[in-house]
Parts: C-alpha cells; sequence; structure tokens
C-alpha cells in the first residue's frame, strides 16, 4: 500500500536515504527556524512596543538587548515549578504542551522559500532530489492549518480548567467560546481563498499569486482578508481581544497559576501563533514566498539565488504584519466578551458567508457563461434581502431583551 | 421583592464562606469572586467582593480598610504644622491639595489669612498637584481597558508637572510646604516660565489623549452607556468632585464657596456632562485639566509681588473652637472638621476624603454589570487607596 | 509501516473509548474522547481521506468536544462523582445485558462476514490518489447529488434543534427575571 502524505515529488518512490535525510533537516530546520523566529518575535515585539511608548527596551543582554527573551527563558528554566494544591495535576501538567505542539505544527506546511517564478512550482533541487521548501505539503494543506488552530483552544481551556482557580476559569471559558466562535469565520475567509485558487495545498495556493493582480488578497476582493486578518487577532488572543488574559479583570487569565518552565511553554506558543498566523496570512493571501511583480516586471533582488530570495520574500511580508500585530497591541483598548461575540457572529460571520456566496456565484456564472453584472447585481440583491432580514431579527431580539430586561 | 432579598443574604453568606477558603465553588448558581485586595485593577488594596451570575454581577460588596493608617487618630498625637506632612499622604497623587484644607481651617480657627502672594501660589500649586493627579488617571484609564500606550504618555507628561512642584517645593510627591499662614519659602527665579511652558505641554497631552483614547471606537462602546448614575442618585449617595459634574449636577466647590484662594480671581469654567456614564466621568476630568492649565496661566501672569508669610508666633497654638473647611480636591470634595481645645495640636479631626464616598455607590452601581465593566466603572469613578483608607 | 500505524491508531481509539467511560471525571472522560478522535482521524489518513481526517479534527475535536468541555466548566459537574450513588435502579443491569447483546452482534457480523474481510479489493487507482483533490470532489459530487436530501434534511433539523433550545432556554430566562423582581 503507498503512503501518499504529500504530493511532494521527494516522497513518490520508493523510501530511499537521501529523502529520509533531507525530511529530517527539514524537521529540525523548521523546529530551529520556529524557536529563534519567536524568540526575535519576543524580542520584535518589545522593542517596538517600547519605541511607540517613549521607553527604551530591552538593551542590556546582547547587541540591543537582543538575547533578552534567551535570558529569560534561562531564567524560567531555573524558577521552582509550582504546582497548585487544588489543581488537576494530570491535566495541569498536559496543558502547556497542547499549547505548545500544535503552535509549531502549522509551521509545517507553510511555504518557507523556494523559486515560484515562471514554471518553477517552488521545486528545489537539494542533494539531486527535488523537493519543496516546507516540511510537508499535504493535498489538504489549508485544512490542516484550521485542523491545528482549532486544537491549540485546548491548552488554554484546560490550563485555565486544571489550575482549580477562579480567575484562570473564567479565562478559559472565554477563550474557549472566543475561539470557537472565530474558528467560524476564519474557515469562511479561507474558504475564499481557496474557492479562488482552486487547491487547498498551501504550495498550490502560493503557485497561483504569480504576480501582484493575482494576489488573492486582491482576487477575493480584500473582504476575506480583513476578515482573516480579524479573526486571527481574536484566535492568537493578542489585542484587541485578549480577554482571555485580560490582565486588569482576570490578573494573569488562564496561566495566571503556572510558573517556571511551563508559563514559558505559554508564553512560546503565544508568539510562536503570532509568527505562524502571519506566515499564514502571507501565505493565503500574499504570495507567500513570491517576489513582488507586476505584469511581467519583477522585483529581482541581486545576487541571491531564486531559490533563497523566496525565504527573504516570506520574511518580509511576514515582518510587516509582525508589526502590525504589535501596532495594534500598543493602540487598541480591549473589547467586552459580549462586544467580542457580537462582532464574531454578527458582523464577521455573515460577512464572510455573503463575500463567499458572492465570489461562488461569480465563480458559477463564469462556468455557465452568464454576463458578469446580471451575477453580481443579483447576488447583491439577495445578499442585501438577507442582511435586512438579519438586521430585522436582530432588532427584534434586541427589543425583546430591553422587554424582559435581560442581557442575553 | 422578597426573593431578591433572600438571594442577597445567601449570597452574602456565600461570600463570607468564601473568605475563609478562596476556592473553585462553581455552581449554576453562580461564584464568589473576590477582587482583590491584590488585583491589578484595585489600584491597591481594595477588595470587591462579587456574586457572579456566569459574567454578570448579581451583588457586590466593596471591602476597604485593608490600608488604613489611623490618620484622623495620629493627628490628635502632632501639632498643628506637623499633621501636613501626615495628611499628604491622604491622596498621594494629588498631596499638595490635601494640605491646602486643613492649614485654612487653622488658619481660620486663628482668624488670620495667608498674603495674596501666598494665596496665589498656594491656588497654583494646588492646581498643578491636580494637574498631576488626573493626567495620571487619562493613562491609567486606558490601561484599564487594555490599552497600554497612554500611561507612558501619561507619566512622561506627568513628569513635567512632578519637576515644577519639586523646583518650587522640594518634593515631587509629598511638597509639606504649606504652612499656617503662608508657605515655606517664595518660588524660585524662572519658575514662572516654566510653568508655562510646562501647561503647554499639557495641553498637547490633553489633545492627545483625547485623539487617541476618547476617539478611539472601542473606547467608546467600553464605556459610553456603562455604569450610568442618574443626578438623584449621584446626589443621594454624596458623591462628589467630576463623578457628581458628570451625572449633570453643576457643583464646584473652587467656584461656590469664599476662600482665601485664587480661584475667584480667574476666568475658568466649570464642565458637566449630562449623561452620566464612565465617558462622562472621564471626558470631565479630562476637560478639567484643560482648565486647570488655564487657571495655572491667568495666575502666572497675575502674581502679585510681597511677602509669602504673614506673621505669625513660634509657636502655634490654636484658639479653642471647631472649623470646617473643604476644598475641590482632584478626586472631590475634601473638607477638615477641625476641633481645637487650645492646644499644640488638634484634639479631634474628621478627614472627608472623596474617593470613600464615590467609591459607597459601588454596590449600587456594580449591580447586574459584567464582569470587564467593573474595572472600567471602577477605574471612571477614580479612588485613590489612600483616599479611601485614611 | 501500515500495520504499524494502524495498530498505533486503533490503540489510540481504544484507550480513549476505555477512558471516557471508565474515567470519573467529566473532564477527563472528554480528553479521552478527543484521544479516541485523533485515531480515527489517523485511521482516516492511513486510508488517504485526508479530508475526512481534517473534518473529522476540526468538527469533532475542534468544536463538539470544546463546547462538551465548555458546558462541563459552565456548569460546574466537573467535580468526580460518586459512583456508588445510582439515581436510575435498573440502569446498571440493563446496561450490562445491553452491552453483552451489542457485543455478541458485533461478533456475530465479523463472524458471517470474515470471507469478505480477508478479500482484497482493488484499491484506489493510482490516478486517483495523484489527484489531490479527488477526495473532496467525490465526497462533494455524493453529498450533493445522491445523498442532497439526507444532507438538508439533517441541516434542517439541526437548525431545529438550535431554535427549539434557544426558544426553551429563553423563556425559563425570563421567567426567572420576572420571578426576581
Amino acid at each position: 500500500m503507498m503512503y501518499n502524505f504529500a504530493i511532494d515529488p521527494l516522497l513518490t518512490g520508493k523510501v530511499l536515504w537521501t529523502p529520509l535525510l533531507i525530511v529530517l533537516l527539514k524537521v529540525v530546520v523548521v523546529f530551529a527556524v520556529g524557536l529563534v523566529a519567536t524568540m526575535l518575535m519576543v524580542w520584535f515585539e518589545r522593542k517596538v512596543i517600547a519605541g511607540m511608548q517613549n521607553r527604551i527596551g530591552p538593551n542590556k543582554a546582547g547587541p540591543f538587548g537582543i538575547l533578552q527573551t534567551l535570558a529569560d527563558g534561562i531564567k524560567l528554566f531555573f524558577k521552582e515549578d509550582l504546582i497548585p494544591e487544588r489543581s488537576d495535576r494530570f491535566v495541569f501538567k498536559l496543558a502547556p504542551y497542547l499549547a505548545f505542539v500544535p503552535a509549531f505544527l502549522t509551521f509545517a506546511i507553510i511555504p518557507l522559500g523556494g523559486d515560484f517564478r515562471g514554471d518553477n512550482d517552488g521545486l528545489v533541487t537539494w542533494f539531486g532530489q527535488q523537493t519543496r521548501v516546507q516540511l510537508a505539503d499535504p493535498p489538504i494543506g489549508i485544512l490542516f492549518a484550521l485542523a491545528i488552530s482549532s486544537i491549540a483552544i485546548y491548552g488554554i481551556m484546560l490550563a485555565g480548567w486544571s489550575s482549580g482557580s477562579k480567575y484562570p476559569l473564567l479565562g478559559s471559558v472565554r477563550a474557549s467560546a472566543q475561539m470557537v466562535s472565530y474558528e467560524a469565520a476564519l474557515g469562511l475567509s479561507v474558504a475564499a481563498v481557496v474557492l479562488v485558487s482552486g487547491t487547498l495545498s498551501t504550495s498550490g495556493i502560493v503557485a497561483r499569486q504569480s504576480s501582484l493582480g493575482n494576489w488573492n488578497v486582491i482576487v477575493t476582493g480584500i473582504v476575506p482578508f480583513f476578515i482573516f486578518m480579524i479573526a486571527a487577532t481574536a484566535e492568537l488572543n493578542r489585542p484587541p481581544f485578549d480577554l482571555v488574559e485580560a490582565e486588569q479583570e482576570l490578573v494573569g487569565g488562564f496561566n495566571t497559576e503556572y510558573a517556571s518552565l511551563r508559563f514559558a511553554l505559554f508564553y512560546l506558543a503565544e508568539f510562536m501563533n503570532t509568527v505562524t498566523m502571519s506566515a499564514l496570512i502571507v501565505t493565503l493571501f500574499f504570495g507567500g514566498p513570491q517576489p513582488i511583480s507586476v505584469g511581467s516586471l519583477t522585483v529581482d533582488i541581486p545576487i541571491i539565488g531564486n531559490a533563497f530570495e523566496g525565504t527573504i520574500w516570506l520574511l518580509l511580508k511576514v515582518l510587516v504584519f509582525l508589526y502590525i500585530y504589535v501596532w495594534f497591541r500598543a493602540t487598541l483598548p480591549r473589547f467586552r466578551y459580549d462586544q467580542l461575540m457580537d462582532l464574531g457572529w454578527k458582523v464577521l460571520i455573515p460577512a464572510s458567508l455573503g463575500w463567499f456566496i458572492l465570489l461562488a456565484a461569480q465563480r458559477v456564472g463564469q462556468d455557465a457563461g452568464w454576463d458578469r453584472y446580471v451575477v453580481t447585481i443579483a447576488t447583491v440583491l439577495i445578499l442585501l434581502v438577507c442582511y435586512s432580514l438579519l438586521a430585522l431579527a436582530q432588532r427584534t431580539s434586541e427589543n425583546e431583551r430591553k422587554r424582559d430586561g435581560v442581557m442575553f | 421583592m422578597t426573593l431578591l432579598g433572600d438571594r442577597q443574604q445567601l449570597s452574602y453568606i456565600a461570600s463570607q464562606a468564601a473568605d475563609a477558603r478562596v476556592n473553585l465553588e462553581l455552581e449554576t448558581e453562580g461564584m464568589t469572586l473576590n477582587i482583590g485586595p491584590q488585583h491589578p485593577a484595585t489600584h491597591g488594596t481594595l477588595r470587591i467582593i462579587a456574586r457572579l451570575d456566569g459574567e454578570q454581577v448579581v451583588w457586590v460588596d466593596p471591602s476597604c480598610g485593608y490600608m488604613h493608617r489611623g490618620y484622623e487618630k495620629l493627628t490628635e498625637v502632632r501639632t498643628y504644622p506637623q499633621v501636613t506632612a501626615l495628611v499628604n499622604r491622604i491622596d498621594w497623587l494629588g498631596s499638595f491639595a490635601n494640605e491646602v484644607p486643613f492649614i485654612l481651617a487653622a488658619e481660620k480657627l486663628m482668624g488670620i489669612e495667608a498674603p495674596l502672594r501666598a494665596q496665589h501660589i498656594r491656588t497654583i500649586l494646588f492646581e498643578l498637584s491636580r494637574i498631576a493627579n488626573v493626567s495620571l488617571f487619562l493613562g491609567d484609564l486606558g490601561v484599564q481597558l487594555g490599552a497600554i500606550t497612554p500611561v507612558f504618555m501619561a507619566f512622561r507628561d506627568r513628569e513635567y508637572v512632578l519637576n515644577l512642584i519639586e523646583g518650587a517645593t522640594g518634593g515631587r510627591f509629598h511638597p509639606n510646604f504649606d504652612r499656617i499662614g503662608g508657605l515655606k519659602d517664595d518660588l524660585p527665579a524662572g519658575w514662572l516660565d516654566e510653568t508655562r511652558t510646562v501647561m503647554k505641554k499639557l495641553r498637547r497631552f490633553c489633545d492627545e489623549i483625547e485623539d487617541l483614547l476618547f476617539g478611539n471606537e472601542i473606547f467608546q462602546s467600553r464605556t459610553r452607556g456603562i455604569g450610568v448614575i442618574p443626578r438623584d442618585i449621584a446626589l443621594q449617595y454624596g458623591m462628589s468632585g467630576a463623578n457628581l459634574r458628570a451625572s449633570g449636577v453643576d457643583w464646584d466647590l473652587r467656584r461656590d464657596q469664599s476662600l482665601p484662594m485664587a480661584w475667584d480671581k480667574v476666568d475658568w469654567k466649570v464642565w458637566t456632562h449630562p449623561d452620566g456614564d464612565s465617558f462622562a466621568r472621564c471626558w470631565v476630568r479630562l476637560q478639567e485639566v484643560r482648565e486647570s492649565t488655564r487657571i495655572v496661566e491667568q495666575l502666572v501672569d497675575t502674581i502679585p509681588a510681597g511677602p509669602v508669610m504673614t506673621k505669625v508666633p513660634r509657636i502655634i497654638k490654636v484658639p479653642e473652637g471647631e472649623a470646617w473647611v473643604c476644598t475641590e480636591n482632584p478626586l472631590g470634595e475634601m473638607g477638615y472638621y477641625v476641633v481645637s481645645q487650645g492646644d499644640l495640636g488638634p484634639f479631634r479631626v474628621k478627614i472627608r476624603s472623596a474617593s470613600f464616598n464615590n467609591m459607597s455607590i459601588t454596590p449600587w452601581l456594580l449591580k447586574g454589570v459584567y464582569v470587564p465593566d467593573i474595572v472600567t466603572i471602577l477605574a471612571s469613578l477614580y479612588f485613590i487607596l489612600g483616599d479611601i483608607d485614611r | 509501516m501500515g500495520l504499524f500505524v494502524f495498530v498505533c491508531a486503533a490503540a489510540m481509539v481504544l484507550v480513549g473509548a476505555v477512558g471516557v467511560v471508565t474515567r470519573n471525571n467529566p473532564v477527563h472522560a472528554a480528553l479521552s474522547l478527543v484521544l479516541t478522535l485523533f485515531g480515527i482521524a489517523v485511521l482516516f489518513v492511513a486510508n488517504n481521506a485526508h479530508f475526512l481526517a481534517a473534518v473529522q479534527v476540526i468538527v469533532y475535536a475542534g468544536a463538539i468536544v470544546v463546547l462538551f468541555l465548555f458546558v462541563i466548566m459552565l456548569l460546574g459537574v466537573d467535580q468526580a462523582e460518586d459512583l456508588s450513588l445510582e439515581p436510575l435502579t435498573v440502569q446498571r443491569p440493563l446496561a450490562l445485558v445491553v452491552s453483552i447483546g451489542v457485543t455478541g452482534v458485533i461478533i456475530a457480523a465479523v463472524l458471517k462476514s470474515q470471507d469478505a474481510l480477508f478479500a482484497r479489493g482493488t484499491g484506489i487507482d493510482s490516478a486517483t490518489l495523484q489527484d489531490a483533490d479527488a477526495n473532496i470532489r467525490q465526497l462533494s459530487r455524493s453529498i450533493f447529488t445522491d445523498y442532497v436530501f439526507a444532507f438538508e434534511v439533517t441541516s434542517v433539523l439541526l437548525l431545529i434543534a438550535v431554535v427549539g433550545t434557544v426558544v426553551m432556554s429563553r423563556r425559563q430566562h425570563g421567567q426567572h427575571v420576572e420571578e426576581s423582581v
């Protein structure tokens, strides 16, 4: 029986030593890159946010304080490992790993480089073997990312519950509700991307975004990107959606009772997730490792080989989004729990669903050869009717709630 | 009605049980959450016992006294000039303003009045401490809502004001500068010019905060319509200061009573807001900082020359009698009822501090709100722990 | 290799399933359920049903069990229960009878069809295997053609359940408020 985990040409055919070694090498490299990226992300965030707040930020450990995270990590490593008496010991110990492992798993499917120009299709030749610069390229690629992000809830949820304390419990209850609600909006905006790319594989999605006009952010009409960005911020529990660890309300949120290395794992997972999510946004909407090109004009970085250039492009694009996340944190106040739910269920999900239907109708119209404008206008009209029905329903329920004097 | 009473009693018993063992006792009925005494949102050691149903507050009891220092009793074993060093620490962010009403009360009993220049300087320092206090509030407001940047801007600009206070009095936080009959010293050279520039900076800070925080959609949705205190309720609970003015009551002791201070000599406005919600309270405070900068600027321009100290005996003995003096402090009405029996120190002093009364509304106000709103409302009520527990 | 994956996944499924029934603490039971679901997802992958595996994880592990846990935490039934108490007196003997019956039926079915179990089918042709999206195409085609009626009826059923729950819980909430005011 043949196992076709990936459509990577490296893995077709018999099991040989060179491909196996290449895969192992990739695993090690991806893990190392993930760790280093997280370390730098923590430093980056602290430094940038310090700049925004008239502070200096870390500047003692290493040049520009770049080793600060390492120092913090070492400190946490040697701290006493506390387990609260009332905690559920097994789950309490398990939870950090449940948060940490998914954070790294998503990194496996992100195309980290390679040359997608012309007919290259992102393939590179290493040690005489053709392969992709990504750990795995399963045919369900992007669904894998969604699956992993839905697993990531467990770490936070169980951490809060198993601590046997009230603030973490409140944090974890919020977390589970928040992440389940935003998963839907996230999935629907990914569906729009899948619809226009016609494939679920991440490398396939990247390969179809060859020039600036082909980037999914433009092809899908920018709305799914915004929805994905907002929903991703909520998934990451970053400001303005950081209710899970709202310091002023819930002390430390779900990780209040954690100390030492277990806390470090949560901390690492959080920043790792930020890096992965930024990389995912770039992959889905901004062409991943593709260089910026308009028509036949391509911005080429001289000297560096095309295959490695992809990595640089990816890095640059990811940096933009990391900066945006830091910017959010420095700027925005936090939403309230019910406002967050309102935004998720009443705005993001209907909007992403409506936009998805619009795109799907365009697609069907294109296949059937209908007039494009007629299709668009008809869909928009139908969606408007649906939206007004929804708004009516919402208003009725609001009035009823007011009459009953209840908040839910 | 009766059911609610029972429920209140039940939740009270449950919260008492939770005192002994702060533990997880989550039932379908709800749970008791102890917010504080050590909690990031309580500015110190206020404890809020909240009975929750889901994330909604059913019943709440503020429990204060964790930082009680017994100042009223301590004043009885101090001489009059020594008391100012104590009362400095009541509202520690606007400490000079705490000294003034006590000194005024003592002066009233002695029948003396500070020279005109001293009155001007007192008013300037009073308003500077208000600016220092409320500008930190404006920054802290952001932190309570999860926006961390404004507080750093507040610290940056408050520093200028603290430098001014330090330049004039020698103390940044606790000046202990006010004396019966005047002030300890005159202003240093060049201080007035520096004050003018700092006031411009502070007005720019107010504009920044208004843009960045008050203009933010999330901020508005978190504060507008949240924690509404109607006019009559505010009056019933004895609220004062910006909390009262935000409920639409046009009441300001600086304007409404005549004290030997310089407020009546300058042109300024008392701001009120009709809404009574958290946003209104914050907005009124923002406007007050602006007005304070205007007051300071005008006083700096019109400050008269002359001595800063009248003739007082070397050993101050206050004649027998009782006096009540209150002023409009940064947090609200603050007053001292001083009873003297003709000794070196007061026989009895009753301190009326603003935060204690302002906090007393919380059981009424927090009923039915969400847990995150507890934080917003407490932040907008703006209390300082030292001002609650004296 | 195939056998190894199967044994591992089957062990996960079984350990999880046993855990669901034997753990006293509902949260632990829910976690065991997650283990089972993961095992099933691995089995799906081993049979080249990648899409089903992903959906299994997203829907069951990522949403449904999370909601289970949410309810468990919110209602505070997360303490281990005393198993010596029995709310319904007949339920344990009844459960024994039913489980013996089900085991018997399964064993009978396996014995009856053992020839078919050892017969090797043609498997999936390599063209389908090479096509990354064949899975999804096949699945959606059968859902939206042959089984479209069942599919739609199921969704309507779920919708009715949701609406019903909301209506019932809302009315209770309203009464509650009236009582307490």
